[in-house]
């Protein structure tokens, strides 16, 4: 019998059972992919927000602001790649410029700090690629970029160290509320749990109307993004937005912690999690960013990729019990990752306020250290390799990621069972060459370490076979 | 009058046959491509290159090619015939795999030598 | 200890530089190879037809790099392996990590950076759709089919007709899988005319130009390819889609040279080439930097690499012998009508022995075709072609006399014979 059990291990599923392994509770997370921080998480545009664009007195408002703040902390403690880079919103037109004056005011009721007005020539000094054409700018220092997916597994495996337990590829199928709870039917067997916690994702609503009546719907929209060489990852030093419409915050220009530039997105009503690119999003994206930054050269694009966010028809997050014993963290939208811990915060507030006993533990272990060998000096790279020959073996060549880091994450707390999984934790295969060297060497140690044949190998989720057969007469997959 | 892409080298000439006067070839460059353009027309012939399953080698393949062109109809049938057959490493640059390819008399041999594995 | 020259890569141009450097002279030669073995992508690149120039025989990719192998064997030339150079100094200290070797510095008189390139990605070309697994680099496809002994698909799509597009038609109908169209978005071939008969009609495959993949459809793993005709600008004709049911997208869509480290050390680069500007003699912008191979600009066919990376080693030798180049005017080479790029971007005259080799490309084809070389407006050398293209790299060689004779720039410039200077 879990204390709580929580749907779907995203960002905000991780955060929350990190906050829920600090208290004395059987904690367990079940997630239907064969990873964490496998939806929404993994794709958009990885920043956390300043905070001036949520309504004020909304939860996104509130959650937001708190979020920023703990997330700074956190990615320290937890080694998680982070840049306090801040943020510009640019004005192209006068009514632009009343725009910036709106999110000024809201971001002083959200209570963020040093939010500042500038001329478009102030803006130019600060970030010169930006377009003439821009008048005005909004600058938040406290906007910020982090790796999310980085940031997701940090808290699923601080939550795991701290004794959560963590249950992949294991999809909920069924909610029925017991005398104490609620049994939760799923495809490896049946849970039983006093809290469930609903942190689904896309999935959310379905998962809401397993146990209580519609209340809300998810309108899933699709955000499509390029990422671009670290040859342009200096274009810009800040996130650069434009003013936000009516589909949100637009399309923005931002250096990633990696070192690459990320260019998106768009907003598409799409039905699901129907993350495929598309031409006509694509052009848009590359216009509209090209109005904010001309000189982005996107002949040095990398990668294409699209992201689902779960948008809730209520306009805002849908946090609060929905059933007894049942809380949602639904329509966790943009600022979604920027929100996630004081979200997990204010979760485990409404649990307590239930009735769920909080007693903390007194050996929570809030810290984690990865090697990363790219970023050490010399000295450091030569005595790790003489402790340790395998991190002087480098595996992916784009990245300078070593065999030793990859060995290191699979003997983490929460190993990765795929070639993105690999790529998720180390880096290998995000590069200019996108797995072209480093995939078949990666296919080779998973296969190796796991004692199976590269046939076994997935490419990221369940079901993506790389290989088909052996040459030569030799076995395969099913024809 | 037949017209034919020369494969000999990758200069890829545009040759004329003259399939009803004894195969006279024009447009080629050199003397190969006269021949080829005969050949290509009376019994049309390829280098087969594959590669053979290798046992405890540096890779767990070898690569091979036939040592004479063989007929373009056993293309497929010559590949085919390396099914099966494991090589022990280390294997010497030169080294026969197979003998009289599916009858055509061509041996299949290997095109590097293929070092033992380093024990682990 | 300071080495003569340090060699970064252990593919053809690496070891043909080596090898040269060595018998001009150098005695203290490090060569640096990132993979477990030399001979660099050749040996993955089983098939025939490598050599016909260099060896005057049609060799496999594997024998290619074996000869050169061999031959390396018998100099003195200090090899490492499975060590990747991670930065390279203006001051020419090497900067490189591996698993035996742990992380060093070497030091060296001269340097010759051999890195070869990488293939373009979906990403590089943004092509719409899913993300399934099932898409690979052409070159990566041969690496498991011809190395690792595994098949990545059994119905298949390539898009680009480049060489290793075709090679890997070929390969995999082999072993096999059924290819089931090469796409290619321009009017013509990217690959070489023999390539398009003895690996795509020699096996009935269809070849599909003005074509290009404007959608991937799967969810796990590629389950649709959707193929367009597309207009003059290469923009898809709505109405002219086709859709094959297929597991497998192979890209053989250009290659890139892989010019990281070049860039780190602050050499000036060619946005034409994506190689490093050269001189006559393959010096880069740091003095004592030569480049060749993939890695200055991108290569047809082995055997120039060679040739040119042979000249490298060369140029490498007579700078640590000899001492730098002599000082004197610089010509600047221009691209002009139908030219997209040139090797060497400048000519020092007083360092052209004889003639220096300019290598370029066309932008567009042409038959009956003139190669005009002015100066200043002047015209100082012209040369016939009966057929120029794209897809093969042209190379004409100017005599020290003329290049004596200008001054300011080069342009070289490709027309219809019998056109006049502007």
């Amino acid at each position: 019998m879990y204390d709580v059990l929580i749907v779907g291990c995203g960002i905000t599923g991780a955060a929350a059972a990190m906050e829920l392994s600090k208290y004395d509770l059987k904690v367990g997370v079940l997630e239907r992919e064969n990873d964490v921080a496998d939806g929404t998480t993994k794709a958009n545009s990885a920043i956390l927000h300043a905070g001036y664009d949520p309504e004020p007195g909304s939860l996104m408002a509130k959650l937001n602001v708190r979020g920023v703040a703990l997330a700074r902390e956190l990615c320290e403690k937890l080694d998680v790649p982070y840049d306090p880079c801040g943020s510009f919103v640019l004005a192209f037109s006068e009514e632009d410029c009343r725009t910036l004056e709106t999110l000024l005011a809201r971001g002083k009721q959200n209570g963020v700090p040093d939010l500042q007005l500038l001329s478009g020539e102030q803006a130019r000094a600060l970030e010169p690629n930006l377009s003439e054409e821009v008048k005005g700018a909004l600058y938040a220092p406290t906007g910020a970029i982090c790796s999310p997916w980085e940031y997701a597994l940090a808290l699923a495996e601080t939550a795991v160290k701290n004794g959560a337990e963590l249950h992949l590829e294991t999809a909920v199928t069924g909610l029925s509320p017991t005398e104490n709870g609620w049994e939760v039917a799923t495809n490896r067997g049946t849970f039983q749990a006093r809290y469930v916690i609903n942190a689904a994702g896309l999935a959310a609503q379905a998962i809401h109307e397993m146990a209580a009546p519609h209340t809300f719907t998810i309108h899933p929209a699709r955000g499509e993004y390029y990422l671009l060489d670290k040859s342009e990852g200096t274009r810009v030093s800040h996130v650069i937005f434009q003013c936000p419409n009516e589909n949100g915050k637009g399309v923005l220009v931002a250096p990633t912690v990696h070192g690459n530039l990320i260019v998106g997105p768009n907003a598409q009503p799409v039905a699901g999690d129907d993350t495929a690119n598309t031409r006509e999003g694509l052009d848009f994206v590359r216009q509209t960013a090209l109005r904010s930054v001309p000189s982005i050269a996107f002949r040095d694009a990398i990668r294409n990729f699209a992201g689902v966010r779960a948008v809730a028809d209520t306009g805002d997050f849908v946090i609060g019990f929905a059933a007894p014993r049942f809380l949602d963290l639904a329509g966790i939208c943009s600022p979604g990752l920027s929100a996630a811990p004081a979200v997990a915060e204010y979760a485990v507030e409404l649990l307590g306020e239930d009735g769920l006993s909080l007693t903390k533990k007194d050996d929570f272990v809030c810290e984690r250290h990865r090697t990363r060998v790219k970023s050490m000096t010399p000295e450091e790279k030569q005595a790790l390799i003489a402790k340790n020959p395998a991190f002087g073996r480098v595996i992916c060549r784009c990245e300078t990621v070593t065999e030793g880091e990859i060995l290191e994450a699979l003997h983490a707390p929460i190993p990765p069972r795929s070639v993105d999984g690999v790529k998720r934790r180390v880096n290998a295969g995000m590069g200019r060459c996108q797995g072209g060297f480093c995939g078949p060497r990666v296919v080779e140690i998973l296969a190796r370490e796991f004692h199976c044949s590269p046939l076994d190998i997935v490419q990221d989720r369940a079901g993506m076979w790389i290989l088909a057969c052996e040459t030569k007469g030799g076995t395969g997959h099913g024809v | 009058m037949k017209e034919l892409i020369c494969i000999v080298c990758p200069r890829g000439c545009h040759l004329h046959v003259d399939d009803e006067n004894g195969y006279a070839v024009s447009g080629n460059s050199c003397p190969r491509g006269a021949a080829y353009g005969k050949t290509e027309l009376i019994n049309p012939t390829r280098t087969v290159t594959s590669t053979v399953r290798c046992e405890n080698g540096l890779y767990p393949r070898c690569p091979v090619k036939t040592d004479r062109a063989v007929p373009k109809a056993l293309l497929r049938e010559a590949a085919r015939a390396l099914d099966g057959i494991t090589v022990k490493a280390p294997i010497k640059l030169g080294q026969v795999i197979l003998e009289d390819v599916c009858g055509s008399g061509a041996s299949f041999i290997a095109t590097r030598a293929m070092p033992a594995k380093a024990p682990a | 200890m300071v080495y003569d020259l340090l060699v970064i890569g252990g593919g053809p141009a690496g070891l043909a530089a080596a090898c040269a450097a060595w018998e001009s002279g150098l005695k203290h030669i490090l060569l640096v190879e990132r993979d477990r073995e030399l001979g660099g992508i050749l040996n993955q690149c089983i098939h025939n037809g490598f050599g016909l120039h260099h060896f005057h025989e049609e060799l496999t990719g594997p024998e290619y790099a074996g000869r050169f192998i061999e031959q390396l064997s018998k100099t003195g030339v200090e090899v490492r392996t499975d060590t990747m150079v991670l930065a390279l100094t203006p001051e020419r200290e090497v900067h490189m990590m591996g698993a035996k070797t742990g992380y060093r510095v070497e030091r060296a008189k001269s340097v010759i950076l051999a890195m070869g390139c990488r293939e373009r990605t979906r990403g590089a070309i943004g092509i719409p759709g899913t993300r399934p697994a099932g898409i690979f680099t052409a070159g990566a496809a041969q690496r498991y089919v011809n190395m690792e002994g595994f098949l990545p698909g059994r119905r298949v799509v390539i898009l680009g007709s480049g060489d290793i597009g075709l090679i890997m038609a070929r390969r995999m109908t082999l072993e096999g899988a059924k290819v089931l169209a090469c796409v290619e978005v321009m009017p013509h071939p990217g690959g070489l005319n023999r390539n398009i008969v003895q690996c795509l009609n020699d096996y009935e495959i269809p070849l599909y130009l003005s074509h290009t993949v404007t959608d991937i459809r799967g969810r796990d793993r590629v389950e649709q390819v959707v193929v367009s005709k597309v207009d003059e600008h290469r923009n898809p004709i709505p109405g002219t889609e086709m859709v094959f049911d297929c597991d497998t997208l192979l890209l053989s869509v250009g290659l890139i040279p892989e010019n990281e480290l070049t860039r780190m050390a602050g050499i000036e680069m060619d946005r034409r080439t994506n190689g490093a500007v050269v001189y006559e003699n393959l010096e880069t912008s740091i003095p004592g930097v030569f480049t060749c191979g993939n890695v200055a600009h991108v290569h047809d066919l082995v055997d120039y690499v060679t040739a040119e990376s042979e000249e490298a080693g060369r140029a490498a030798a007579r700078y640590v012998l000899e001492g730098g180049a002599k000082g004197g005017p610089v010509l600047e080479v221009k691209t002009g009508e139908n030219v997209s790029y040139t090797v060497p971007q400048h000519i020092r005259p007083q360092n052209v022995e004889n003639r220096c080799n300019v290598f370029f490309r066309v932008r567009e084809a042409g038959q009956e075709s003139e190669i005009l070389v002015e100066s200043e407006g002047t015209p100082i050398a012209r040369f016939a072609r009966d057929h120029v293209a794209p897809g093969e790299m042209e190379c004409i060689a100017l005599p020290k006399v003329l290049l004596d004779k200008a001054a300011g720039s080069l342009t070289v410039s490709v027309r219809a014979k019998g056109g006049t200077a502007q």
